[in-house]
């Protein structure tokens, strides 16, 4: 069993209001010193094949399905 | 083609909510309109309920929120298709037969690959997105579009080149955006942009009348030959005037503006 990380983060300059609006709202419950907050998307993947193979399945999946290339940039991780 | 021949199918999956507006919109100019679920085109169904993609004239996507809108809207939607008649929905394409897009709709198709769609009918990877709104929220209100179409668009031939039609917007995600250079240069050389917001004047749009921020104020765009549309607004929520935001200030015609897209699309099915 391999099991793999996929994590999909928005490209630079793309708008993330998720992430603004989790800053905004922590800000509101009273934390200080948060510079900045960036929301991505974190898969896990329990594949039954080799290391090898997985990681490049994990791309497929990626250029497939999990991301978008014009907004989003995608890094597998074999653990 | 006669008009009564034609049949549309309104495809959904769990999640799609204006499939009844959309069909009703077909039937309103004359065609058979059926609601088909895609696991009826798939064949996971009972024998009687099957159905078959080649049987119909036209294809609609209607709005929503298909598959609850995870991972991003019309992502599933679209790679459940690709995988499971993606051949069925290319040949379609290419036959020159129309397919229609609205909202979550314009959203599977971008995700499809079927719009923009320079180089080929149904790209491999998606070369653009509609992304989330410049406002961060889920924008609901009339909009105003121009027709900017200079021909190409089989569902716009009834409304005038600069003509102007009211239908509303209400979506989240609605940003056109593309990594492709030069992409409206591109889509205006290719006659693919088919309508962008304006004022109700007719003049440069800004928020709101441009609800989500879309480069160059375009809400709508075709492929390079034409027959597939996807839009933002929906054009199937106006088509009797009663339903139009101005009925009470006197429309002027029973027709709502929406209308005019169903028509467009039954003269050139008529000429086929």
């Amino acid at each position: 069993m391999t099991v793999i990380d996929i994590r999909i983060e928005l490209k630079k300059g793309v708008a993330d209001p998720e992430g603004s609006n989790t800053k905004k709202t922590l800000e509101s419950l009273g934390f200080k010193g948060i510079v900045s907050v960036k929301s991505v998307k974190c898969f896990v993947f329990e594949l039954d094949m080799p290391a090898d193979e997985a990681r490049k399945a994990g791309e497929e999946y990626c250029k497939k399905l999990l991301a978008n290339p014009v907004v989003q940039g995608y890094t597998v991780t074999v653990r | 083609m006669k008009t009564e021949d034609v049949r549309a199918c309104v495809i959904r999956i769990e999640g799609t909510n204006c499939e009844d507006e959309m069909a009703a919109a077909f039937e309103t100019v004359g065609a058979k309109a059926e609601k088909v679920h895609l696991k009826q085109l798939l064949g996971q169904c009972p024998p009687e309920m099957k159905r078959s993609l080649e049987d119909y004239d036209i294809l609609a996507f209607p709005g929503g929120f298909s598959a609850g809108d995870y991972v991003r809207a019309g992502a599933i939607f679209a790679a459940r298709i690709k995988a499971g008649i993606g051949r069925e929905v290319r040949d379609f394409v290419e036959e020159g037969k129309p397919v229609l897009g609205v909202c979550n709709g314009f959203q599977i198709l971008v995700e499809m690959g079927l719009l923009p769609a320079f180089g080929e009918t149904m790209e491999d990877v998606p070369s653009a997105a509609l992304y989330n709104n410049d406002s961060g929220r889920f924008e609901c209100r009339p909009t105003v579009l121009r027709n900017d179409n200079r021909g190409k668009c089989v569902w716009t031939s009834d409304i005038p080149k600069g003509g102007l039609v009211m239908t509303p917007s209400a979506h989240g995600e609605g940003k056109l955006l593309s990594s492709v250079p030069d992409f409206t240069e591109r889509l205006e050389g290719n006659d693919q942009v088919v309508f962008r917001y304006v004022t109700p004047e007719g003049g440069k749009a800004y928020y709101p009348w441009n609800p989500n921020g879309s480069p160059s104020d375009i809400a709508g765009i075709c492929n390079p030959a034409g027959n597939v549309m996807g839009m933002m607004p929906h054009p199937e929520r106006v088509l009797t005037a009663y339903t139009a935001a101005d009925w009470s200030r006197g429309h002027g015609s029973e027709d709502g503006d929406g209308k005019l897209i169903f028509t467009s699309v039954m003269k050139y099915l008529a000429k086929r």
